[in-house]
This record gives C-alpha cells, sequence and structure tokens, in this order.
C-alpha cells in the first residue's frame, strides 16, 4: 500500500474510477475501488466485487469515519470506494455563495 | 487541468465560453480537445513558459488550461502596458510561446521567441486538432500560473500559483457541477487578474457557461448581463459605481435573470453598494476580498448579511455591509501588530492569512510565508467580535504624526462626507516638524469651486469631528485621483506627486490629428523644444508619440475624421490645455528659440499661462495654479 500525499492520483484496478486525494493519514492508506487495491497505474480490467458496487460519482467528495481520509473522484466508475473494508461515505456540500 | 478534464468528462457537450464579440462559443469537450492540441505545440516548440498577451477571447481558457496539460507555468500579460514595459515582461518569460492578436504578432515577427502563435490562427489550429492523447503532467507542485502584480514601485514582481494553491481554492469554494444549465457568469475583469483566472477556474468546475467582455463599459455590461440572461457576475467597485450611474434614474435594474452580483478588489463607497442593493432587489450580493498571492477570494461577506445589515436597526449588524466578511472554509486571519503580536477584536493591524490556497511566494524571491505558514498581506485592517473582516488600507499606509498613529481611511471617509467632495485621498508627507504630516487631496464635486475657501471649510470640517491631530495640513485640489484597474487608490502615487509636483504632469486629452501630423511633430520639436519620449508606428505610420519637455507632457495621435469632435477638429477659437509645472521658465524657453508667446498671464481662476499657437492654428495652453495669495490679472 502507497503513502498517499495531497494531489496524488489513483485509478481503479476493477473500472473507470479515478481519484485524487485531498487528505490523507500518515503511513500507508488501504484504499480500494470496487473492492480493489487503488494504483497509480490501474488498468480498470478486473472485476468489481459486488459488495463494493454501488459506484462513484464524479465531482463527489469521499470521506472515511474520522475525516482523515478524504478523496475527490475525479472519474466516475462502477466500484464505490472504501478504506479497507469500510465503505467511504460522500461528504456534504458546502453552501457557499458564488464569489467569482 | 484536471479540472478542465472532469468538466469535459462530466458535463462536455455544455457550452463553455462565449465570446459575444465574435459571436463565437466552445464546448467543454472542445475546450479540452484544443487544451490537448495547443499542449502538442507548447511540448514540440521546448517553451518554459505560456505567455497570452490579449484581451478576453475564447484563445485564453485554452491556452491556460493547455499549459497545465504541458506542465509551464501561463504568464497572462497587461496589455494595457507600454511597449517597453511589455517588452521588459516578455523577455522575464523566455523562452515562452506567446499568444497574442493578430496585429501584434505582426508586429512582434522575428522576436526571441519559442513560437509565436496569433490569437485566430491558434484557436483555428488547435480547435482542428482532435481529441489529443498527449501525456498531461499533473504534479501538484509544478507552477500553474505566474501573474505579474502590478508593481506601482520599481519592477512588477512575478506571484507564484502552484497547482496545489489553485486547486485549493477552487475545491473549497465551488461544488463540481453545481450550476444549472441555463447558468451564465459574466466575466469583465481583464484575464491577467487574479479574479480573471479564478473566475474562469470556478465556472469550469462549476460548468458554469463564461460570457466574456473584452473591454469593460457600463453599457457594454448592462447590454450583455440582458442580452445573455447572465445569471451572475463579479465586478471591482469602480465597474459596479459605473453601472449604478448608467442606470440612474430607473427604479429596477430590469436584470431579472442576475441571481448574483458579487464584487471585490477596492474599496466599495457605501453609496454605491447601497444603491446596487436597491437597483437590483432580486440578487444576491456578495463581496469577497483575496490577493493575487491567495489565489483569489481569502473573506465573504454573503448575501444574507447583505440583507440584514440594510434590514437591522443593530449597528455592529448594519456595520457588516463595509466589511470583507468572514474568512473562507479552509482559511484563517490573524491581525497583528508591528512586532507580530496577535491584536485582539477592534484593534488595527496588518491582516496576516494562513491556508492551503496561499501562496505568498514570488519568482526570485522566494517565499514570505511564515514557519507556521502564515502571510502577511501588507493590508491593514480590523475584525469585530464575530470575525468580520474590515479593511482600512495598507499596513505602511499609516501616518505616524508626533508619535500617534493614525488611518487614512478615517480621514478620508470624513471628508466624503463633505457635499463638496467627490473623492479623497489622504496621505503622510515627511514633516521636520512631526517627522509625519497629514496631507489631503480632494476631488471636488462638479461645479464646486475650488481653493483656499474650500480648503479651509473642509479642515473646518474635519476638526468638528475628529481629534485636531486628524485635520490635514494642506489640501490639494486635483482633477482625479490616481486607481489601478481593479479601484484601488495608489496611495503610494498620490505621495510622489505631492512631495514632486512634477510628478503632476500629465497630458489632460491628447490632441488628435487627421492632416500632416508629422508636421506637427516637427513643430514641437525642432521649434519648441519637446524631446520624443515614445512613438508607435503600427503600418509605417505614425499612429501616436509621446512628447515631454521639463515639466510639460503632450501625446499627439491620429484618429479618424469621424472621431473628431468640435474641440478635437482644431477649431481655432478653442485653446487646449496642459499642466506645466514651470510656466515662466517655459516662456523663456519659447523666447530663446524665437517662439512668439506673450508672458505668462494668471487667468480670473487661479492658473498662470503662456499660450501658443500651433500650425494649425489651435491655441495650446500651458498652465499651472498660482499660490495661495498671488493676485489674478484679467
Amino acid at each position: 500500500m502507497p503513502a498517499l500525499a495531497p494531489g496524488k492520483r489513483l485509478k481503479s484496478a476493477v473500472c473507470t474510477t479515478e481519484i485524487m486525494v485531498i487528505t490523507a493519514p500518515e503511513g500507508d492508506v488501504d484504499l480500494r475501488c470496487g473492492g480493489a487495491p487503488m494504483a497509480e497505474d490501474g488498468d480498470g480490467s478486473g472485476t468489481v466485487d459486488a459488495a463494493h458496487g454501488e459506484g462513484s460519482a464524479i465531482g463527489k467528495r469521499y470521506v472515511n469515519g474520522d475525516g482523515s481520509l478524504e478523496v475527490l473522484c475525479v472519474k466516475a466508475g462502477d466500484g464505490s470506494l472504501s478504506l479497507g473494508e469500510d465503505a467511504l461515505k460522500v461528504k456534504d456540500a458546502k453552501k457557499l455563495p458564488k464569489t467569482d | 487541468m484536471m479540472l478542465l478534464e472532469m468538466a469535459a468528462g462530466g458535463f462536455g457537450d455544455r457550452v463553455a465560453f462565449t465570446d459575444p464579440r465574435v459571436g463565437d462559443s466552445i464546448t467543454y469537450q472542445q475546450l479540452y480537445d484544443a487544451a490537448g492540441a495547443a499542449a502538442r505545440d507548447i511540448r514540440a516548440c521546448g517553451a518554459a513558459r505560456v505567455a497570452m498577451l490579449d484581451v478576453s477571447n475564447l484563445a485564453i481558457p485554452v491556452a491556460l488550461f493547455a499549459s497545465g496539460w504541458a506542465g509551464v507555468p501561463y504568464v497572462p500579460i497587461n496589455y494595457r502596458l507600454t511597449a517597453q514595459e511589455i517588452d521588459a515582461l516578455l523577455k522575464r518569460v523566455q523562452p515562452a510561446y506567446l499568444v497574442t492578436d493578430e496585429e501584434r504578432a505582426a508586429s512582434f515577427t522575428g522576436r526571441e521567441c519559442a513560437a509565436l502563435r496569433a490569437r485566430d490562427a491558434f484557436l483555428e489550429t488547435t480547435r482542428r486538432g482532435g481529441a489529443s492523447d498527449e501525456q498531461r503532467s499533473m504534479a501538484p507542485d509544478d507552477i500553474g500560473v505566474l501573474l505579474f502584480t502590478s508593481g506601482t514601485t520599481g519592477t512588477p514582481k512575478a506571484a507564484v500559483l502552484r497547482h496545489r494553491h489553485l486547486v485549493s481554492y477552487i475545491l473549497s469554494s465551488v461544488e463540481f457541477a453545481s450550476a444549472a444549465e441555463d447558468e451564465a457568469a459574466l466575466v469583465c475583469v481583464p484575464p491577467y487578474h487574479i479574479a480573471g483566472i479564478a473566475a474562469t477556474l470556478s465556472s469550469v468546475y462549476a460548468g458554469r457557461r463564461v460570457v466574456q467582455l473584452a473591454n469593460f463599459s457600463a453599457d457594454a455590461w448592462i447590454d450583455a448581463a440582458r442580452a445573455e440572461r447572465i445569471t451572475t457576475a463579479f465586478v471591482v467597485p469602480t465597474m459596479l459605481a459605473r453601472i449604478v450611474a448608467a442606470l440612474e434614474g430607473e427604479k429596477n435594474a430590469n436584470m431579472p435573470h442576475l441571481q448574483s452580483l458579487s464584487y471585490g478588489g477596492g474599496k466599495m463607497p457605501v453609496t454605491v453598494i447601497e444603491k446596487a442593493l436597491a437597483l437590483f432587489p432580486e440578487t444576491d450580493f456578495t463581496n469577497a476580498y483575496g490577493l493575487t498571492e491567495t489565489s483569489s477570494t481569502i473573506t465573504v461577506l454573503g448575501p444574507e448579511e447583505h440583507r440584514a445589515a440594510m434590514a437591522t436597526e443593530d449597528e455592529a449588524a448594519s456595520r457588516r455591509l463595509v466589511s470583507v466578511g468572514v474568512a473562507m472554509p479552509g482559511v484563517e486571519i490573524e491581525i497583528r501588530d508591528g512586532q507580530g503580536n496577535p491584536l485582539p477584536p477592534g484593534e488595527r493591524g496588518e491582516i496576516h492569512v494562513r491556508g492551503e490556497q496561499v501562496s505568498g511566494e514570488y519568482e526570485d524571491r522566494g517565499s514570505l510565508v511564515d514557519a507556521n505558514g502564515w502571510f502577511p498581506t501588507r493590508d491593514a485592517g480590523y475584525q469585530d467580535e464575530a470575525g468580520y473582516l474590515f479593511l482600512d488600507g495598507r499596513a505602511d499606509d499609516v501616518i505616524v504624526r508626533g508619535g500617534e498613529n493614525m488611518s487614512p481611511g478615517e480621514i478620508e471617509d470624513v471628508l466624503l462626507e463633505h457635499v463638496a467632495v467627490a473623492d479623497a485621498a489622504v496621505v503622510g508627507l515627511p514633516s521636520e516638524e512631526w517627522g509625519e504630516a497629514v496631507s489631503a487631496v480632494v476631488v471636488a464635486a462638479s461645479g464646486t469651486p475650488v481653493g483656499d475657501a474650500l480648503a479651509q471649510e473642509l479642515r473646518a470640517w474635519v476638526k468638528q469631528r475628529m481629534r485636531s491631530s486628524r485635520v490635514p495640513e494642506s489640501v490639494a485640489f486635483w482633477s482625479d485621483l490616481p486607481y489601478n484597474e481593479t479601484g484601488k487608490l495608489l496611495r503610494r502615487e498620490v505621495k510622489a506627486r505631492l512631495v514632486d509636483p512634477r510628478e503632476n504632469v500629465r497630458a489632460a486629452v491628447p490632441l488628435l490629428y487627421t492632416g500632416d501630423i508629422e508636421r506637427s511633430l516637427a513643430f514641437y520639436c525642432d521649434k519648441l523644444g519637446f524631446t520624443l519620449q515614445n512613438r508607435w508606428d503600427p503600418e509605417g505610420r505614425l499612429a501616436w508619440c509621446l512628447l515631454a519637455m521639463e515639466g510639460a507632457e503632450l501625446m499627439l495621435q491620429r484618429a479618424e475624421p469621424a472621431d473628431l469632435t468640435g474641440l478635437a477638429a482644431g477649431r481655432s477659437d478653442i485653446a487646449l490645455f496642459f499642466v506645466c509645472e514651470d510656466v515662466d521658465a517655459l516662456h523663456e524657453r519659447f523666447l530663446s528659440r524665437g517662439v512668439a508667446a506673450k508672458p505668462p498671464t494668471v487667468a480670473f481662476y487661479g492658473m498662470r499661462q503662456v499660450t501658443v499657437r500651433d500650425p494649425d492654428g489651435r491655441s495650446i495652453c500651458f498652465e499651472h495654479p498660482v499660490e495661495a495669495g498671488e493676485g489674478f490679472s484679467r
């Protein structure tokens, strides 16, 4: 498992999902998509684990329970994101006025 | 680049940018493909920078995203600078891939550039390029944009914005694909300004169509807002003031589509924002404060707070209308004194900011961010108990008179309340007695006679309302104050002009010629003794030139007959007036050169003048205000 730095891009091994890391805990992070570990060179050729098959949505931010891991989905896919076995949840959109 | 990739993937068929001048538009997918084709071209020529020297048009987002794709910094250059200033900046960004308008591109042929692309050809080629599989550069630490700051003193600094700063700003302030299909943003800030960059990136990420307004005028803005059914727009205070003035007499701005109007970039006069709130009753107003070095907005005063401030009797809440709001998510603000100690609410000090979007870095000068991540903005202000930030000039604007610190903004606010004052600037000038003396420059309301009587009245006006130390020792009257293009008062320039009046010499209007401009140029240079400062000869024909001579400056400009009014068309019964520091010396000079000129006289309105006739029979008058007490001669 790679250590994740903010800005790092990872691809799913089992679908078209791509993410960018926004925040990540220190050390190795077991970030998965569709049940399989994500990697910089994930080729999407594997099969989505049905237990992690709800899909990812472009532009959504996903966080773990304590908020120590946050990723941005930059390309949607059939697999859903998880930290180990624990599914990541969509972070609520903030309501901000338009400034520019 | 990632932002555009997401936009193309999420809503590729939506229209991304519209250039109403040429009636052309580009979708997100087309923009993505064009950026890929341009990136290939940029890489092929070995450029280290992408330089953009042009007004708002469709080539701008193509070049911006292409530079990110190719992994080289994007450097927009202010096309309003003089030819020499532009040359100096271009030298600093070589080897560059330069995109500019067709006319400039033709005149730049043969320059040292990795590649020179004329805008229309650039757009045509890149839009024909088809889908690109060109490898993308992705490092968050790469430089995304280099922005030259306005550089009111010395050489412009190049602020460094890395991808991580820009992306962090967008992710914390914009929700992906949050714009409805019919939303459109009117972008009228220049593309070389941080607000222009931020508007481009935010709109792309939100999926909001951008309508590009190349040259701002209130009428053009109003027309575009109505015709393009604009839903959101950003303006600087001077723009809003002009829009409000252009709508004078109308009860309602009649822009039912305009959901939100944000403003920032300088101090917004409270009278302007109050009028605007009345004219746009359905529109959400947002005040945004930010800097180039912070990737744009860091504090926001939102629509609810605008309405609350208008509706309430509560003084603290209504005062917030003149604040710039509270820090954005992920941004921290701290006010510090001169020693760097944090100050409590209500106390004025230098604004410090911390956050992922804060760069604070300049090319070749390193970062101004301290070990704990704080960036000193050089802006001064204070926060109220609830964290609302009030701007109060620049940190180094503070006037220290006899050991007492005072803020010029407070004194300006009091002057502005006087009915005879249209605009005011207060600065500290060196004084042997006080260290610094409070000096005011006032632009009088139109039709108000200026002079000693008004100066005395204004001093008394301040004295009634403030401590006596705040009363200006001197009050000068100017026809206008120097502002930068986003409406920030250039206080340093005011100071420089007050200290050395020669700084104040500016040709009031250019002399317009349809006839023999070269003959007149020869007259001014050979006969009167002016020296040529600068001339521009597109197509081998003099378009304009700037002349100067010991405190006098004037400009000759070629014009089409249709451009000319009666005044400029050379009616000999009308004089043209130019500011001149030393009228008597100029007269001596004319005589020594054999130019017929009567001795200087003082006009009844207090100007010492010397007049000569030019070869076209026009009266050319050089003048300067007389000292107080000097008599008038009729």
